[in-house]
């Protein structure tokens, strides 16, 4: 299982998904493989081929929830640039690639601060980052759960 | 009698950063007025003031998330100015060199097989669906392979002499902060003679697309210039980190060399004008007309005597045939020129991987405090010019940048301007494909637009509106 955080940490609440995917770092789950990025670059595609699931933690701006959590699919956009791969992209670089297509979530975590460059999260995105940061521990642990009772 | 018609592409695709491309045609569909204007505005000049000099090579790092290590260099070497070094231990040095040479082959990898390559695997006018990676994945999917793994590599090479892919902390003033450990070395000497194998094939790529559509290439956004780069101050060698300022006119005749890049201010005045936040900066000595030049990828291949590694070498000898020594003035000849520096970067990786200096544990020096210091350095699109002064608290007081695409301004202009008329004008309709032409000449200078806007409170913006026969109805200026 492979997570990837990305964002600029010295854009303000764009620091989210590094954020988060550093904490999780830190927490040394097992079974779980981190990388932190400023952006999704080609390369990742290879990253996540080695993977059956992964998941795309990032900023995400005039979200009305605290976080979101979703399933996505692989898709080109119409303009691809170096500087905007999605995490669709990279799915689809994946399949094409490596011919692989692991299981994949975006999460995007709510932010409101992006304009100045600064390093640290806003008092509100940090909280965001906290529930999120509960949510997918708890998803997580089901997670490995169901692939346990899968193995059994 | 039709009226005049205005064409915008906004954004152009697939080159760093936002920029907008305006074509004025007259009443009989012809093109007046081709132009490239840069809308974004990144003030880094004047926000880098105040900051301590200690910071600045990590800060202006996030001037891009493509090239950040060029700016890293250039401003550790501008530092080092300042903290009184002027050679630094072979050991940082050639830290410095393996991360610079790792970015320039990425960021060469990025934008020939991702960005360039749909132009020239099915041509300037294909359909827009058809004019991207996937589609060459999809007829080439080992070539897609190959340019993952080469981007990988470059920059995993950055990490491991930077700490960190993007936005690293390797080069301090007078210094480095970490040396290569062997684990390291042995991992990228694993797979070298692979990573020169694949060069070769893309140098090999370039030049047979160059050669075989000669007729295009020649004509395309071509024209003569001058060119400037840093030369290795020995003999004139292509050197990407360190050297000597040469500038060379069209027909190769010298305008200035082997000039310290400490006195670039003294050769090139940076010209405003209304339209774009980005300067037209021009050699002194020949005038804002005259004295316009080129830098990147063909501008190096141009200025250089020589490559000092063999298979780079021998590849610059090929291209120099085409025009027989004297410099190439085709704008697309700078993919042929952009994998002939991937291949030498590569050579210079495997020489300083076999270099036991690399595990040198004297990593910084220092020396008598200076006030002002400046860095130049090559990055991936051509010369770059950091300069700086700090006062007595070791903050910036002063902070001027000449980025790549600053300097080729006037050429990309240039070139909007040539491909507009050659494939625009007369014609009743316009397709996409033939504004993709105008992206491509673009293209072929790979423009870092997010780097290239300048100072807050030195570029004045002008905004007139003109009514529909041609009289000025408003105008407003704005010092932003």
């Amino acid at each position: 299982m492979l997570l990837i955080g990305y964002g600029n940490p010295g854009r303000g609440d764009d620091g989210l998904g590094p954020a988060f995917s550093e904490g999780m770092a830190a927490r040394a789950l097992p079974g779980l493989e981190v990388d932190t990025d400023y952006q999704l670059v080609a390369e990742h595609a290879l990253a996540v081929s080695g993977h059956d699931l992964v998941i795309f933690a990032d900023a995400e701006m005039g979200g009305e929830e605290a976080f979101s959590f979703r399933e996505i699919a692989p898709g080109a956009p119409d303009v691809l640039g170096s500087h905007s791969l999605v995490p669709e992209t990279v799915l689809a670089l994946a399949e094409t690639l490596y011919g692989a297509c692991p299981k994949a979530f975006v999460l995007g975590i709510s932010g409101y601060e992006y304009g100045e460059v600064k390093e640290g999260l806003s008092e509100k995105a940090g909280a965001n980052l906290a529930a999120a940061e509960a949510f997918f521990l708890d998803w997580l642990a089901g997670e490995i759960s169901s692939r346990h009772a899968a193995h059994a | 009698m039709s009226e005049s018609r205005l064409i915008e592409i906004s954004p152009v695709t697939r080159v760093e950063g936002h920029g907008k491309v305006t074509i004025h045609l007259n009443a009989d569909n012809e093109v007046d007025e081709a132009r490239l204007h840069i809308v974004e505005f990144r003030g880094f000049e004047r926000f880098i003031r105040g900051r301590l000099m200690w910071e600045v090579p990590v800060i202006v790092q996030r001037l891009c998330g493509i090239c950040p290590v060029s700016h890293h260099l250039a401003a550790a070497k501008a530092m080092d100015m300042i903290a009184g070094v002027d050679q630094l231990t072979p050991t940082a040095e050639k830290m410095r060199r393996l991360m610079h040479y790792g970015q320039v082959m990425q960021s060469h990898v990025l934008h020939f097989f991702h960005l360039a390559a749909p132009d020239l695997l099915f041509g300037f006018g294909a359909p827009a669906e058809k004019r991207n990676i996937f589609e060459v994945i999809k007829e080439q999917p080992e070539l897609g392979k190959r340019a993952v793994l080469m981007r990988k590599y470059g920059q995993e090479i950055i990490e491991a002499t930077a700490g960190k892919k993007i936005h690293g902390t390797g080069a301090i003033p007078g210094g480095i902060n970490r040396n290569l450990s062997t684990e390291r070395r042995d991992h990228f000497l694993a797979s070298i003679d692979e990573m020169i194998a694949w060069a070769q094939d893309a140098v090999k790529l370039a030049r047979d697309y160059t050669l075989e559509h000669e007729d295009l290439v020649s004509e395309f956004g071509s024209f003569p210039s001058n060119y400037m780069s840093l030369v290795r101050e020995s003999d004139g060698a292509l050197d990407l980190y360190h050297g000597t300022l040469r500038a060379l006119s069209s027909t190769g005749d010298t305008i200035f060399d082997q000039v310290p890049y400490t006195r670039y201010h003294e050769l090139i005045v940076e010209d405003v004008r209304s339209w774009s936040y980005m300067k037209f900066p021009f050699i002194k000595t020949l005038g804002p007309d005259a004295g316009w030049y080129r830098v990147g990828p063909l501008a190096r291949m141009n200025t250089a005597s020589f490559i000092d590694t063999p298979l780079a070498n021998a590849a610059l000898a090929d291209l120099k045939a085409v025009t027989c020594g004297t410099p190439n003035n085709s704008t697309l000849a700078n993919h042929w020129a952009r994998m002939i520096e991937v291949l030498h970067c590569v050579e210079k990786i495997r020489e300083l991987l076999n270099d036991p200096d690399l595990q040198g544990s004297d990593l910084v020096v220092t020396g008598d405090r200076r006030e002002e210091g400046i860095g130049v350095i090559e990055a991936p699109r051509g010369n770059l010019i950091h300069h700086y002064k700090v006062d007595e608290h070791d903050q910036v007081t002063y902070c001027n940048l000449i980025v790549s695409t600053t300097h080729n301004n006037e050429g990309m202009n240039r070139a909007v301007k040539d491909v507009a008329v050659k494939h625009l004008s007369g014609r009743e309709k316009i397709t996409e494909g033939m504004l993709n032409h105008v992206e491509v000449a673009i293209r072929a200078y790979d423009p870092c637009l997010s780097c290239a806007t300048h100072a807050l409170g030195q570029m004045p913006l002008q905004v007139e509106l003109f009514g529909a026969d041609g009289t000025l109805v408003d105008s407003q200026t704005q010092c932003v």
